[in-house]
């Protein structure tokens, strides 16, 4: 598992550093779900049944970790709408997506 | 009342709630905002009192025992901030009032405001690891949309980098949980920082240290991770501003603060040095950002900044009094961080331009804002009567007791850059020949001027009555040095 996340991460890091915005939002995508199966992998990996009570076993596997996963999964799905949106709202506006042209402060005051 | 402590959170979360449905009726919507906020603040009052007679609060969530279930816990530092913040929110939103357009307000603006606050209050009260992250991203949330919301071109431009920005360091911070929760196998802070110490000294509970600090290092603007905070501060309008610049940095700082006085005491020679170097380079970085720019808005962001830098490295010197004065710094730092964004806000809407060579003679016509902007400059820079100087002198005092020569050094001279800083803006904009600028007459400066005015009113009293103020203080630093006094709290061993 590790080696996948490690290489989900680096995949995550490569387009994040693009200059695409929706590239980058890809890339955050990927990001969380090395940070998502990271949580899985770092709660442990053991033998176990289904945290069911009703299956009645000697083992269980660990249920936090999928808990926290759950909670992790929404948050960045309500984030990452948000993002998709707004970059939809700021190519309307801007008409690019190329973070290099996206730069400079002027236009406030 | 045993909930008490929660009522902090609950107050702005039942506001923002309600604010969803009357967010047509402008009207009625300022007053829920006005007066819930105005509540928070009496609620949080007595809650420092509370913590002030019976020690530190805490509360199991739904009866479930304290390592099992998450525990909310309110000791001094928590109950400070939770205060501070809820008085800052209160500016902020009578100041929106007569700064953001109807159309504007329609959009849920209060709603994003309180629970832009429900975060901030609840990552200040957590007592759980994964529910600060939460608590975090509630916050962060909120943030994303009140930076974008009004949509101009710069606005959009700045969210971009900024969402981008903390969708990282929040997936850092849940790869760094992950680590955390494999090594030590619980979330709750009080039993983490017990495990902790029963492993002693091991190289990944350093790396996880380190992981921390770059987590909250990102939120917080620490040296290298601060790059994405001129630009993104740059894009809001000064309510909003002020609402960053008080409270956002300075959840992380707090998150440092608390994971540094509890969790990391190991290996301090590695991980509270790092912490100190760091911080010293914040400073300087900031420093010379607000001495370079002659544009309003930046000299203020770059001098949060320093703020930072001189809060941490009170912390990494990590003697009761540093802790005392960092505590006694952040808490002036937010007040006077909000004061000073509301009070540019006025210049900017005088005056169309944040230029400052475009500004000039604002004190004929203004002295109110001017002299209340000449003791906001000198509070910042910590002159003794007022509220930026007893949390320096307690730093810079230990940073040479404890032969931190260079630090403390470097502290004490920022001081004076920040002050020449601050003073250039005052200088060039309210002195020199008056100008007569476009569309000001439209402006109402003596309404607007009640929230800062509010503020500073508060940070002099904070200063002049730092006698009365130091015992919370200390109190809320003695739970920082001695980890034990909350961890028993919590546990109730």
């Amino acid at each position: 598992m590790a080696f996948v996340i490690g290489i989900l991460f680096m995949s995550a890091t490569y387009l994040m550093l693009s200059k695409s915005l929706l590239r980058i939002i890809v890339g955050t995508g990927l990001l969380s779900h090395g940070a998502h199966l990271l949580i899985l992998t770092m709660g442990g990996l053991k033998r176990g049944t289904v945290p069911l009570l009703d299956e009645k076993a000697s083992a269980y596997t660990d249920p936090i970790p999928q808990a926290l996963i759950l909670t992790a999964i929404v948050i960045s799905f309500g984030v990452t709408a948000f993002f998709l949106v707004l970059a939809y709202r700021s190519y309307q506006e801007l008409g690019t997506d190329n973070m290099e042209r996206l730069r400079g402060t002027e236009g406030n005051d | 009342m045993i909930n008490f402590l929660i009522l902090p959170i609950l107050i702005p979360f039942l506001t923002g709630i309600l604010l969803i449905f009357f967010a047509k009726n402008v009207s009625l919507s300022r007053w829920i905002a006005g007066i819930s906020s105005f509540i928070t603040i009496i609620v949080s009052a007595l809650l420092v009192q509370k913590v002030r007679v019976d020690g530190i609060q805490t509360l199991d969530v739904s009866n479930w025992q304290a390592p099992f279930g998450i525990t909310l816990v309110s000791d001094m530092l928590s109950a400070l901030l939770v205060l501070t913040t809820s008085i800052i929110l209160f500016t902020c939103v009578i100041y929106s009032f007569k700064t953001i357009s109807k159309e504007q307000e329609r959009f849920y603006y209060y709603s994003a405001m309180n629970f832009l606050a429900v975060g901030v209050i609840g990552a200040f009260t957590t007592g759980d690891i994964f529910n600060l992250f939460v608590f975090f991203e509630v916050l962060l949330m909120s943030s994303y949309v009140l930076l974008v919301h009004g949509g101009s071109k710069i606005q959009l431009r700045e969210s971009l980098k900024y969402i981008l920005v903390n969708v990282i360091s929040s997936a850092l911070f849940v790869i760094t949980v992950a680590y955390l929760y494999s090594v030590v196998g619980t979330l709750n802070m009080a039993h983490i920082s017990v495990r902790l110490s029963e492993i002693g000294e091991s190289g990944i509970v350093t790396v996880i240290a380190v992981l921390f600090l770059i987590v909250f290092g990102l939120k917080g603007a620490i040296f290298p991770l601060y790059f994405w905070m001129p630009g993104s501060y740059y894009a809001p309008p000064a309510p909003i501003l002020a609402l960053f610049g008080a409270l956002l940095t300075k959840v992380g700082v707090y998150s440092i603060m608390r994971t540094y006085t509890l969790f990391f005491l190991n290996d301090k020679d590695f991980t509270h040095q790092l912490l100190g170097i760091l911080a010293i380079i914040t400073v300087i970085v900031g420093v010379i950002g607000a001495i370079a720019y002659s544009n309003i808005k930046k000299i203020v962001i770059y001098n949060i900044i320093v703020a930072v830098g001189v809060i941490l490295f009170g912390v990494a010197v990590m003697t009761p009094e540093s802790l005392t004065g960092s505590v006694s710094y952040l808490i002036h730092d937010m007040i006077i961080k909000a004061a000073l964004f509301l009070l540019i806000g006025i210049i900017i809407a005088i005056t169309g331009t944040s230029d400052l060579r475009k500004i000039s003679g604002l004190i004929k016509r203004y002295p109110g804002l001017g002299w209340t902007f000449f003791i906001a400059a000198l509070a910042l820079a910590g002159i003794p009567p007022l509220s930026g100087f007893i949390g320096k002198l307690l730093i810079v005092q230990e940073g040479f007791k404890e032969e931190h020569y260079w630090g403390a050094g470097i502290v004490l001279m920022s001081s004076l850059l920040v002050l020449f800083s601050i003073m250039k803006i005052f200088i060039n904009g309210f002195w020199g020949t008056p100008q007569a600028y476009k569309d000001e007459e439209a402006v109402p400066v003596r309404k607007l001027l009640v929230a800062p005015v509010i503020l500073v009113i508060i940070s002099v009293l904070y200063g002049a009555g730092s006698e009365f103020v130091l015992p919370y203080i200390s109190q809320a630093a003695e739970t920082l040095s001695n980890p034990s006094i909350y961890i028993e709290a919590v546990l109730k061993e």
